[in-house]
């Protein structure tokens, strides 16, 4: 602590060139988290999927659709618990910059399966009894300021187009950090009645609730030989391999990610390096008469990590706390063009230990340079 | 009693024996110090005179251990300094050694007792101790009421005097001064010197001082010239200035 006044003096000798560092640091953290935000937040489905869950699609592709009569046949497999089937149905509300995700749901299983989906029990028996019904997830709700008993009109291109209006009786909660809160579900049974012909008694996929997560080899294996060289052959896997090959349509979102955030770790190297380089090479015969009294090459080397570390942090924590009001921001300004941006405690932490990581690196250069200095040349300099 | 022909069998404070530097210089050997032999006592007061190039402030970088020789001994009361280790020689420096240097070599952004307090940071003493330590060595210097002052906002003869205040402060085995004058008007030079003199003469510190200036030389009990890298005895200074030579 003794030492604080001199690292702290020395920190605020050129206060326009700290303010500028400091800056610079900011606004690199505000990018690196946003970056680690959405990278975090295109991975998410895999993170929170369950273990236990399978998904089975059409192993031509997505948008192939498998006829409803799967259901019972992928339930009778051994080691399946549930089985619940979900349609796409692409829907506009007002505009198509509205966007969120609807699916028609199987109500009969969809809360066995998926468990984490919260719905309050009196509004679900709501659900239930009304053709028409819908649930939407909190975000959206909230984004549209809906509540149980509006009517939400939706239009959609999809099944022949037209528009129609849903009765929103309940509204739905994730139970895990991260979970997705934006879905908006409808009644198959209304679905299907509707749909055209070709769209009738089918399913967009399954989503397959096992007994136990050590089953899930075995029981999607089961499930693809059971349709093979069917007519609706199926391709089964995990929830979070399903989502990892979701997150992919989008192309390489972490390469781009980690590319961006590999420039910005640079030059923010770069940056403070030099402007370290600069204050160590400034004050070469101060440093020079320390080490003349007696201070040692490691204390010398102390100092530079110090300030440098200390401007890290500054910078880091600015960038982070403008990050945590920014973030909210441009989340609702991209909603429906990304998943939610969410700005976790891990990522906070993370944040920091970039800035921590960048102001040690930055200085270790120029403070070997003024550990290794020759006190007898330095001073010679003057 | 300072001797430069190696044969006091004294306990002198500093025995220099046989002491060599060569610098190689694109690819030739320079030999500054060739074989030089020097005893000081405690309480002496020598000046170092001799050409630009002659190895005054190697001399005082050797014996102040900033600098290793090529060959040869130093001893300071006792600890024979040429082997040791880096990190020893780091930590004897900051107790034995006080450095006045030509240009003050202060740290702007610290005040005049910031400056002064920085080699007790290297000891155990307490916040209290050290400020008592602070103030009285501002107080030998006469500047107990600029204490709170940066170097900007002192004279040339204040930043001095609160170099020489830094170097007094922990009480070292002896004092180098690298012209100590040599930016100073003659005004500022004659109180430094006054300093110096009251800092030999009141509180019996050794002083090493390298001048190029013979009437500054002529403050110091003897003066010695360095001369194709030997140091030579002359006349005391008092002695060749009444004589009216440089010494």
């Amino acid at each position: 602590m003794k030492f604080s006044r001199l690292i702290f003096a020395n920190l605020f000798r050129k206060k326009a060139r700290l303010i500028l560092t400091i800056g610079s640091f900011a606004i690199a953290l505000v990018l690196f988290t946003f970056l680690a935000v959405v990278k975090s937040a295109f991975s998410r489905g895999t993170e929170i999927a369950g273990a236990d869950r399978l998904v089975v699609v059409s192993r031509i592709g997505l948008m192939q659709l498998l006829p409803i009569s799967d259901r019972d046949k992928i339930l009778a497999i051994p080691g399946v618990k549930a089985v619940t089937h979900n349609h796409w149905f692409g829907g506009v509300y007002q505009d198509e910059k509205n966007f969120f995700p609807q699916f028609v749901i199987d109500p009969e299983y969809q809360r066995q399966v998926m468990t984490e989906l919260v719905v309050p029990d009196d509004q679900w028996n709501n659900f239930l009894k009304d053709r028409q019904g819908a649930i939407a997830g909190a975000r959206t709700a909230a984004r549209f300021h809906w509540k149980v008993g509006d009517r939400i009109p939706i239009k959609t291109t999809l099944y022949g187009g037209g528009s129609s209006e849903f009765n929103l009786d309940g509204i739905y909660h994730s139970d895990r950090p991260g979970g997705d809160e934006s879905q908006f579900w409808l009644q198959w049974k209304y679905f299907d009645e509707n749909a055209p012909a070709p769209v009738k008694s089918t399913a967009g996929w399954y989503v397959v609730k096992l007994n136990s997560p050590d089953d899930a080899v075995r029981v999607a294996k089961a499930i693809d030989e059971k349709f093979a060289n069917s007519s609706f052959e199926t391709k089964t896997e995990t929830e979070s391999a399903f989502a990892a090959g979701f997150a992919k349509q989008f192309g390489n979102i972490e390469l781009l990610i980690v590319t961006i955030g590999g420039v910005v770790f640079f030059t923010l190297l770069l940056v403070t390096g030099n402007t370290m380089a600069i204050s160590v090479r400034e004050r070469t015969s101060e440093l020079a008469v320390l080490k003349a009294i007696g201070f040692s090459g490691r204390a010398v080397l102390c100092f530079v990590l110090a300030e440098s570390v200390i401007i890290a942090l500054f910078g880091g924590f600015l960038g982070l706390a403008l990050a945590y009001l920014a973030i909210p921001v441009i989340g609702i300004a991209l909603t429906g063009l990304l998943p939610p941006l969410i700005l976790s405690k891990s990522l906070l932490t993370l944040g920091v230990g970039f800035a921590l990581f960048v102001g040690a690196v930055s200085g270790l250069l120029p403070g070997i340079g003024a550990m290794r200095l020759r006190v007898v040349n330095a001073l010679r300099r003057v | 009693m300072i001797r430069v022909d190696g044969r006091s069998d004294s306990q002198s404070l500093i025995r220099v024996r046989g002491l060599n530097k060569t610098y190689s210089r694109g690819g030739e050997k320079i030999q500054v110090l060739q074989g030089l032999n020097l005893d000081v006592d405690k309480g002496d007061f020598v000046a170092f005179m001799g050409p630009s190039g002659s190895g005054k402030t190697t001399l005082l970088n050797l014996l102040g251990g900033l600098d290793v020789p090529s060959a040869g001994s130093i001893t300071v009361d006792g600890d024979e300094i040429t082997h040791m280790a880096a990190g020893k020689l780091t930590q004897w420096r900051a107790r034995h050694v006080g450095f006045i240097f030509q240009m003050y070599n202060l740290i702007p952004v610290l005040t005049a007792f910031q400056n002064v307090e920085l080699p007790l940071l290297l000891t155990k003493l307490s916040k209290s101790e050290r400020r008592k330590h602070v103030e009285t060595a501002l107080g030998v210097v006469g500047l107990t009421d600029r204490m709170n002052h940066y170097p900007r906002q002192l004279s040339g003869g204040q930043e001095q005097r609160v170099t020489i205040a830094r170097a007094i402060v922990s009480d070292p085995t002896f004092l180098l001064c690298d012209e100590p004058t040599g930016d100073l008007d003659r005004k500022s030079a004659d109180e430094i010197m006054l300093l110096i003199d009251e800092l030999v003469g009141k509180y019996n510190k050794t002083i090493l001082m390298v001048t190029h200036d013979p009437v500054i030389a002529a403050r110091s009990h003897t003066t010695l010239h360095l001369d194709k890298g030997v140091l030579v005895e002359g006349k005391t200074s008092r002695e060749s200035v009444l004589a009216g030579g440089a010494a």
